[in-house]
Order: C-alpha cells, then structure tokens, then sequence
C-alpha cells in the first residue's frame, strides 16, 4: 500500500524486509513555550538535501492541537475509501470522534501518488475503556495496533495528544510544504528527518518520524543490535512490524521510561551504555546505578551508529551512540535549543548562538519546557 | 570363542628412522611398543593401540606414524566394519559397550551451515585493537522491579550473578574422571581468565577450595563430595539433571580410577564403581526441582546463582520453560554431541538432539512465554572454536561450556578410551606415573592461551559486524545465515537462508 | 649464572633428554642419523630412576666449589668467570680423576675413552641453549637463573 512509485511494485515493502538507511535529522525547541510555524526547522533539514535522497522525509510537531489537547490526534493514510470506511468504523466502535477532518496539504509537484490523509481527535470510549482493563495509554496503542495490523490499507502514523507526526515520500523540505507546515501549525517543538534509504519501495508509513502516542523518533544511523533489542522488547508486548530502527528505539524508550518508569537520564545509560571501563571510572554512586542498569536490561544496550531526537509532551532529547559513529549537534540562543546532524543545519536559522557543542557518545542532551509552560 | 578383532589402526614404524631411543616404548601404557633384544629393534603390537597419538607426538625422529588398517571385512555398506567389530565384542563379553567423550558419528553439525554477517558501507566496523570491544557478561536472573532510595536512586534489587570477562566457561569434568593435574590447570587458567571452571560430580578437592571465586560446584544424582563447606566454597552451584552424552541415565566412574584421594573427595569406598542414579531420586518432576533450588539457596543464604543443567532432549524447549519458572537463575544445556568421560556407546550414539537446535528453542520459548530474562542460557556440547561460540550467542546463548576443546589444548588427542583410566596425556586417569604427564604449569597456561585467542576472534567477529559490546549479540539472530539448510531447520533455528536479506 | 635444574616432579623419565644431548653433540643434521651410533656417543644427561617411580635428570650442577676443577691433573677443567665448569678436551689425560670425585656422576669418560666430558650447556656446540630443556615435553627441565 502506499507506494509512491509504480515502478517499485516488485520491490518488498517496508517491513517486509529491513532497509538499512543514512539520514539527516534536525529539532528546535522555545523552552519558553512560545509557538513557531514549523519554517524554521524546514529551512533546517532542507540545508541538509544532501543526506537525503528524496525517498522519505517527516516532521513532529508538538504543541500544535492547543484546541484539541485532550484528545488523541490520530493521522492516517488510506489506500483508498474502503480502507477508510473500514477504519472509521473501527473507531466508532472504540472512540468518540470529537472531530475529524481530512488533512489539509497542498499540491507540491515533486510529491507524487499521495495515499488519502486524514486526522481524528479521539477520546476512548468510557465502558469499552472500563472493560479492555487496560489503562488509556495502553487501550490507545492496542488499537493503533489492530488498525495497522488488522485493516488492509489503513495506517495510523500518529496517534498523540496535542502533537503530531507528518510524514511522506519525498525530500523533507517538500513533506513539510505539502503539509503546510510553515503556515498552518504551530507548536513550541518540532523534530525533522530527511531519509537516505539504500533501497526502498518508497512507502509513506515508512518514513520517518515514528510515533507512538505522543512519544516520536527520528534517527540517522544503522544499529547492530536491532535483533538482539527486536527480541527482547517483543516478550513485552510490542510487535515490530515495520522493521525498522526508528520502530524498535521507540518501543525500547517507550518500556523503559513507562513500564520501569526510568528516567530519560537513566535510559540513555540503558541504550548507549558507558563501557564498563569507563564505568570503572566512575563515583562510586554512578558506578553501581550504571552497572546495576546494565546489568539488568543487557539486551536494550543498542550498539551501531545512531543519532536519535526523541519527542515527548514537553521536550525533546538527543543522544548519539556509545562510540559516537554518527554526527550531531546541540546549540542554545535564549530560550531557543536546536538540536541537527550538522551545523549548519542549526546556523542556516540561527547564525548567532549563545553556546554550541557536539555531546559526546552516550550523553543524553535534554531540552524541556521551563516549569508551568505548555 | 574369544574370536580376534582386527586393529582399526595401525603402528607404522619407518624403521630407517627410528633410533631405538625407546621413547614409545616408555610413554605407551598401553604397552604397544617393546624393544626385542634379539632383533635389536622396536616392535609394535597394533591390537593394543588405541591411536592417542603419545608415541607419535614424542617420537624425536618422527619414525612413527599411526594409520587405518588396510585390513577390511568384505565391503559392505550396510555392516561396516565398526557395527560388525562391536557384534563381536559383545557377543565375546556379554556386556554393555563403552565409550567416551562426544558422538563422533557422522550427524549434522550446524554450527557449520551458520555464516555470520558483518558492516559494508551503511553501517561501520568497529576495529577491536582501537576501540573497547566488550566481551564481559553476567549471568543470571536480569528480570527485576525498579526499586528506589529515599532519594529517587536506584537500589541493586538484582539476583546473585557470575561475572564471565568472556562468554566461555569450563564444562563439567570430576576429579575421578580427569586428573588431579587437569583440575588444577583448569582452575588456574579460570581464576587467570576471570571465568570459572565446573567440578563436575566429583567434589572439590581440598586443595582446591582457594580457586572457590572461579568454581561452580555441581550436585548431581550420586550427591558425591556434598557437603555444606563444598557448596560454600563455590561461586555457584550447578544441579546436573543431565549430561549431553548420556541423556537419561547417570554417570559411571570405573573403580581402578578411585584412588585414595579421589575416594576421599567423593565421599565414597576406593577401587569400586560409582554409579551415579539416573535420576535424583529426590527429582520425579519439575515441583520437586523447585525444592531442591531452594534448599541449596537456603543452605547458601541467597548469595550464589543456581545452574540446572539438562540434556538436550525432544522436549527441550518445555523442561526449560519448567526451569526457568522454579527459581533456578541459569539452565545450562547439554547436546548430543558432548564429552562424557565414560558412557554407554548406545546411549551416546543415539540419544538427544543437536545443541544448535536445542538452543534456537528454548530461547524461543522463553521468549514466546516472556521469561527469557528470568535465566541465563548457557550450551555445551560440542562448541569447536571461537566462531561457534559467536553463533551461539547469536542464536540466544549467554555464553557457553567447553569440555572437549579444553582437553584437546591439555594434549587429549580424543582417542575416547578415558573409560580405560590409562590416558597417556594425563588428563583421563588417576595412574601417577601418568597423571604426571600433564604438568599443570603447562596447562593452565595453554587454557589461557586457547581462550585468549578466541577472545581476540569473538571480538574481531563483532568488530565486523559493528558490534561492540556481547549483550547486542546475544540473540542477534539477523546476524547468521544459513547454507545448505532445509525450511524445518531454518524455521527451528530462526533464520534466514543466505542470500536472503534482512 | 643460568643452570640447568630438573623438577623431579614432571620428570617422567621418558629419556628424551638424553637423545637431545646426544643429538646436539653430535654434529649431526638429522635426528636420525644417531641410527647405529649407540655407543659412538654418550650423553652428558643421565636419567636416574628408582623403582618408586620416581625419574631425575642428572647432568652437571656446575658446583661454586667444584671439586673436580680442583681434582683436575692436568688444568683442562676450569671455571669460566660466570661460573660454568668447562673442560678443554685437548689438555684431557684421560685420568678420569674428576668422574671419580664427582658427587652427582656428571662427568662420565666421552665414548672413545680418551677423554672425559661434560654438560656445558650446549655453548660447545651450534645449539645455543641447552637442547634438553628446549626438547622436554613436560616443561621438566629449566635453564634458569638461581642458587645451587
């Protein structure tokens, strides 16, 4: 389904086989709260054409329901109208629909064999809620789930509160005019991906970034321990479908910070782990809180180049790899932070800032909102 | 009719060479080597090799060769020469056919129809001689609840653990069954490698409770040499429920290898068999393992890790699920084609099933059930080198056992006639004057270097892959391919077929 | 001085030692051409047994006070200054005053009875260190720095 390409029709889809990918990635976030149209990181990633290649580009933004920030925003593709009547009454059955509508794009001439799109604020139904004996969270994913698995070309690519994901075949700054980003949105955080796939059929739910719930990844590398971290997080209840990177970090990210209610802090000495030599190194506090983390959760340790933005309600986090095999930048001017593979993804919007580094492999940058802002 | 079995193997002596130095002659116990004081040369009685290869090893002139007998029954590709020769023997004895070390028959390995993949382009290598490539692992039980300090700090809720700083470990092998000398070398070179090396159901010698930091103990059905201090001395504890070359029946110690010291370690009269049960007859089902988890935690306080070790059986994947439910932190297991220091051929020869496939199941069932992280995995049972040791773990191991391949760095040529208790190495006897052979300063130091240079391969093989600490390997199961393999077997094993991609 | 010293414990007397020297005494460049010379040449390292089963490699301790330098009628052993007692073959009588004094019996009459000889530590011959040592299969015999 979705693919962009007639000419790929022989070619396997995403989660049919793993593609491995380079990228670019770019955030930006006002720690004051105030809203920003999503132009600004579109002139970031659109900097970076060069480490994409035109077969996937994404946005997440946050902030940007204010209306409808008590209701899960769902975003969809549909292969065609049965798809989306299938889907709709699925959802009647488990949700009220506050409002719905269809995306709002704009016809951009390198974006080509767009599926349908549309998008749903949704509240669970109070007795379906009661009787599934899952909390809300939980309901919510599971039937994001049986969409995606369960309805032949329907495809949910965002489903949280208050943010949401954009995404599609194409360069990244194209992605972003087609869904009006620069003029429609607006939201105090924005995350960016341009994908290089090695091989694609060019499918828009598998661009980046990956959502679930309000958590949202993009990522530029290729991990080494996908099928070690693939077979762990799978004995808990998440299903990697699409094969991807993106997918399975997020799952790592979202056990670890919801189930084992870790830190971001502490999850980044889960996933990007300090060798044990430097570990040795270390105050004796740190030491038996990283030894005992590593010790613990041995199969999350994600090894191979990444540089990830992880998205949430009220922040965004970097973090590079252990050895820091992929590039990537973290800056601040103000109440302004970015985060980008490359500098002049951060300069081309801001070419004055008060502070700009390169964080070292494995130490999580975290930018939230200041208290009381959202 | 004591009727004659021809020699499998032959001595050759290359009599322009030999220099009757007489040096066969005195390092055979088999005594198939004399000198004939009225032919004045060395003459050898083949029917008394049992091709171990001493004579030939320390032959100064290389005068000697051993070979297959040319001699042949009619050819026959349904009674071979071997099926006919045990005929004869048994009919000669009466008795039960016996054997040691591993199946030596031709089954599949599949360890070799494995090939692991490595970086190109999207992805780097890492170079393991400029980079940390992590080898160190834990194990035990990793399942834990996050608990907190006042201050929102983290405690240390984990089981009991072994800390490996490489994946490999040595298998069981009593005191009895190997010698004096073998342990000492195989404590040495755990306590030197930071591993640790298994007593098999023999006890600890008294000597050798200051190497307890790199010791698991093991209590087996026979309970020999169980004894609080013996179960204290020890890192961790291993319940032997089966032994890959002999699933389902117990083990057996020939009483000419019960000598004074091996009688007072085992607990047991010297010069006669010890025949360990089949089963523990305080074991008739997996409830009754659970009590006796608990009975040696309790009798340890909760401070060491408890290994059960199982044969590989049909029904692998099943008892491991048992095991990982009753409290034991790691399930070592144990396939068809392991070591045994005396077993019955039979036995050996046709029960269990391959480690690889083993392996691929539990760890699948594990998973499927979401109790993997309730245990560590560890297999044995024929791992060859370094690269076995990377598929395994790849395939869902935390680490692995080596007996065979740290007997063969001891100089165990695999005659498999342990059974015999007249080992020319040293290793499979309690015979002083041959015990003597095996000097453990030699030894020890060979183990080291064995497991050192796998080290430097299990590392070069991550680096190719990317790779960089163990854990992101273990069942990384993208990371092997196989060749030559049918559906069924991918399918069990969990993996594509070469030429697939990701 | 570095000497030659032998663990009685990994001793296994298979003898191999002995034919090591022999070889590397010898001049000969295979192993195997000693074929037949049994008798033509002796080795300076002697394995004693007991029926106890206990084996010992006996050559030259190169004693602080060596006896048989002092016993020497014809001045051909001497001490070198690192310690090691040669014997110059050429100055030899053949009295064999020094295998008689010789508290270990390593000095024995060469094979053609003219002379006597010793272990020298192979620095008499191309070998460059003792042959014996290198040759023992269980690490028996060391060459190594230490006190008599």
């Amino acid at each position: 389904m979705f693919k962009s390409n007639p000419q790929w029709d022989n070619a396997p889809f995403e989660g049919e086989v793993k593609i491995p990918s380079g990228c670019a990635v770019s955030a930006i976030i006002d720690r004051g709260g105030r809203p920003m149209t999503g132009e600004k990181v579109i002139r970031s990633i659109a900097t970076m054409h060069d480490r994409s290649n035109g077969l996937g580009g994404g946005f997440a933004g946050y902030g940007i329901y204010p209306d409808y920030k008590e209701y899960y925003a769902f975003h969809l593709f549909y292969n065609d109208f049965q798809a989306k009547k299938e889907t709709e009454d699925f959802l009647l059955r488990h949700f009220e629909i506050v409002y719905s509508s269809e995306m709002k794009t704009r016809k951009v001439k390198s974006i080509v064999n767009e599926p349908l799109i549309y998008r749903y604020f949704l509240s669970p139904l109070s007795k379906r809620l009661a009787n599934s004996l899952l909390d809300e969270e939980r309901y919510v994913v599971k039937c994001v789930n049986a969409i995606n698995a369960g309805i032949d070309g329907a495809f949910v690519f965002s489903s949280g509160k208050n943010m949401g994901i954009f995404k599609g075949v194409g360069y990244p700054e194209d992605i972003g005019k087609f869904y009006l980003l620069d003029e429609e949105y607006e939201g105090y955080a924005w995350t960016a991906h341009g994908r290089y796939p090695t091989n694609t059929p060019g499918w828009w739910g598998g661009a980046h970034p990956f959502g679930l719930l309000d958590y949202s990844i993009v990522h530029n590398g290729e991990i080494s321990s996908y099928d070690a971290n693939r077979r762990y997080i799978e004995m808990y209840g998440y299903k990697c479908t699409l094969q991807t990177d993106t997918e399975v970090i997020t799952y790592v990210i979202d056990y670890l910070i919801r189930v084992k209610k870790l830190t971001l802090q502490e999850v980044a000495k889960v996933i990007s782990a300090s060798f044990w030599s430097t570990i040795e190194e270390k105050s004796e506090e740190d030491r038996r809180e990283e030894t005992f983390l590593r010790k613990a959760f041995p199969s999350l340790l994600i090894t191979g180049p990444f540089s990830i933005i992880f998205g949430f309600n009220g922040g965004i986090m970097a973090l590079n790899d252990r050895l820091k095999l992929r590039s990537m930048v973290c800056a601040e001017k103000g109440d302004l932070a970015f985060i980008s593979s490359e500098e002049c993804g951060i300069r081309v919007i801001e070419p004055e800032l008060d502070k700009i580094f390169s964080p070292a492999g494995g130490q999580p940058v975290i930018y939230t909102l200041k208290e009381g802002r959202v | 009719m004591n009727i004659y079995i021809p020699p499998e193997y032959e001595v050759v002596r290359d009599g322009s060479r030999c220099i009757e130095c007489r040096v066969c002659e005195r390092q055979c116990a088999n005594e198939v080597h004399k000198y004939d004081g009225d032919l004045k040369m060395m003459i050898s009685d083949s029917t008394k090799c049992v091709n171990c290869h001493r004579c030939v090893c320390l032959c100064p002139t290389h005068a000697l060769k051993i070979v297959k007998s040319e001699d042949t029954y009619r050819q026959n590709s349904n009674w071979g020469a071997q099926t006919m020769n045990e005929v004869y023997r048994q009919a000669n004895s009466g008795g039960v056919l016996l054997s040691s070390m591993g199946n030596p028959n031709d089954y599949p390995v599949y360890f070799n129809k494995i090939l692991v993949n490595a970086s190109q382009v999207t992805n780097p290598s890492i170079d393991p001689l400029r980079e940390p490539m992590e080898t160190q692992v834990f194990l035990g039980k990793k399942e834990v609840e996050i608990k907190r300090d006042i201050s929102g700090r983290i405690v240390d809720t984990l089981s009991p653990q072994l800390s490996l700083k490489m994946p490999v470990m040595f298998s069981a092998m009593s005191y009895g069954s190997i010698s004096y000398n073998a342990h000492e070398a195989l404590a040495r070179a755990a306590e030197e490698l930071g591993i640790y090396y298994n007593t098999g159901e023999g006890g600890l010698h008294k000597d050798f409770y200051k190497y307890g930091k790199n010791t698991i103990v093991q209590v087996a059905s026979g309970r020999f040499g169980v004894h609080a201090q013996y179960l204290e001395a020890a890192a961790a504890i291993e319940i032997k429920m089966g032994q890959g070359a002999k699933p389902g029946i117990g083990g057996h110690l020939p009483g000419m290898k019960i000598s004074d010291d091996v009688s007072r370690t085992r607990m047991i009269p010297k010069g006669v068999d010890a025949i360990s049960p089949a089963p523990h007859h305080d074991i008739y089902s997996i409830e009754d393992l659970r009590q006796l988890i608990y009975t040696l935690k309790e009798a340890t306080d909760y401070k060491k890790p408890i290994i059960v070790k199982v044969a590989a059986v049909h029904n692998v994947a099943a008892i491991a699920s048992g095991i990982a439910r009753s409290g034991a932190d790691i399930i070592a297991i144990d396939g068809f084609r392991g070591g045994s220091g005396a077993t019955p051929t039979r036995i050996r020869d046709n029960v269990g099933i391959p480690i690889e496939l083993a392996l691929a199941q539990v760890d699948e069932r594990l998973r499927q059930e979401g109790i993997r992280e309730n245990v560590s995995i560890v297999v044995a049972g024929s791992i060859h080198s370094s690269a076995d040791v990377v598929k395994a773990i790849a395939l869902g191991a935390d680490a692995c056992y080596i007996g065979t391949a740290a007997l063969l760095a001891l100089g165990c040529h695999l005659c498999r006639s342990c059974h015999t208790g007249k080992c020319n190495w040293g290793i499979a006897t309690q015979r002083p004057d041959l015990v003597k052979r095996l000097n453990p300063d030699i030894g020890y130091k060979r183990l080291v270097n064995l497991l050192t240079a796998w080290n430097h391969e299990i590392q070069e093989m991550m680096g190719g892959m990317g790779i960089n600490s163990i854990e992101a390997l273990r069942s990384n199961r993208l990371m092997l391919r196989g060749v030559g393999l049918n559906e069924t077997e991918l399918r069990i094993l969990g993996i594509h077929h070469a030429g697939e991609s990701m | 001085m570095k000497r030659i010293y032998v663990k009685e414990n990994r001793c296994l007397g298979c003898r191999l030692c002995e034919w090591e020297c022999m070889y590397a005494n010898s001049g000969l460049d295979a192993m195997f051409k000693l074929k037949g010379k049994q008798g033509e040449i002796l080795p300076r390292i002697r394995v004693e047994d007991n029926p106890e089963d206990i084996h010992f490699a006996v050559n030259c301790r190169h004693c602080k006070q060596a006896i048989c330098v002092k016993s020497c009628i014809a001045g051909a052993l001497s001490k070198t200054d690192e310690g090691m007692v040669v014997i110059d073959k050429n100055k030899c009588v053949g009295c064999f005053t020094c295998v008689l004094v010789c508290p270990y019996g390593a000095i024995m009459p060469a094979a053609d009875g003219k002379a006597a000889q010793k272990c020298m530590l192979c620095t008499d011959n191309d070998r460059g260190e003792p042959n014996c040592v290198k040759y023992c299969p269980n690490g028996a015999i060391v060459f190594e720095e230490g006190d008599l």
